[in-house]
């Protein structure tokens, strides 16, 4: 894995069929990720991600939009994407981060995995910090992954 | 941000990126000061491989040691690690949340399918 990167995964009783539907279809999108989606989910497709006041970004005093390029889309295997690059910029590793989606069927259904690399490419300055989409999203410290405990042992960010 | 403040935070990322690196980490948190040899005693790693990952961890500043004795002890710098793990949960803590409504939407819509059939 790259360094700045961070895998997470999930077993879905659905069938890798139905899991890539709701992954790469707008209108699912939608549902999972931002509050609009304008992307289709081809391979070279290029679009945009759109946080609204009071949708997930609920601290957002403005729409916030994020570009979106797919890079891979191999139905009911894999789909992968840049985003966050400067709108109107083609989508690289110095600009963007990327996320890797990985279906893979098992007995119970299919085994979602993401990773997600190259965040320290857009996070680097306050305004990337913003632009990284669902930064304020509250409660995101409810349910923390594996890096918690770091967090939770030092002082500064005992409350936030 | 200069230069040299993104080539630090990419090496503070590279050092934390490191799977045996965040047990040592876990370790280090759990104990709050240990030796390497301490270290190695918990994690399927010689005492050699822990020194190595101490002094990547030392350089970026996310420990510092403590010579005592004949051993150095190491321990946590809680304001260096603070930033490169509150980005790394923030983003890991997004993607489980974006997981559950997935599993959400996708075992509604197999159910929806079954019953359709």
């Amino acid at each position: 894995m790259a360094a700045d990167s961070v895998e997470r995964q999930i077993l879905i009783e659905a069938s890798p069929e139905v899991v890539w539907r709701v992954i790469t279809e707008p209108e699912q999108i939608s549902c999972w990720f931002s509050d609009e989606a304008d992307v289709e989910g081809r391979a070279g497709a290029d679009g945009a991600l759109t946080w609204k006041p009071g949708g997930r970004g609920s601290e957002k005093v403005s729409d916030v939009v994020v570009a979106i390029h797919v890079v891979e889309a191999e139905p009911f295997r894999r789909f992968c994407f840049r985003w966050n690059h400067p709108e109107g910029a083609r989508a690289d590793a110095a600009n963007s981060a990327l996320v890797e989606f990985s279906l893979a069927e098992e007995a119970d259904g299919t085994r979602l995995t993401v990773v997600e690399s190259g965040i320290g490419a857009v996070t680097h300055d306050e305004q990337g910090m913003v632009r990284y989409a669902e930064e304020h999203e509250q409660g995101w410290d409810r349910h923390l992954g594996e890096m918690l405990d770091y967090v939770a042992a030092t002082p500064r960010s005992a409350n936030r | 941000m200069t230069a040299t403040a993104v080539a630090e935070d990419d090496a503070l990322w590279s050092a934390v990126a490191d799977p045996t690196r965040r047990r040592v980490l876990d370790a280090l948190l759990e104990r709050g000061e240990a030796s390497s040899t301490a270290l190695a005693d918990g994690l399927p790693v010689t005492r050699q491989a822990v020194a190595k990952h101490l002094a990547v961890l030392d350089r970026v500043g996310l420990v510092a040691g403590r010579r005592q004795g004949r051993e150095v002890r190491y321990a946590i710098r809680p304001e260096r690690l603070d930033d490169a793990a509150e980005a790394m949960t923030r983003v890991a803590a997004q993607w489980d949340r974006r997981l559950a409504r997935i599993k959400r939407l996708a075992e509604s819509v197999q159910a929806k399918d079954a019953i359709d059939d």
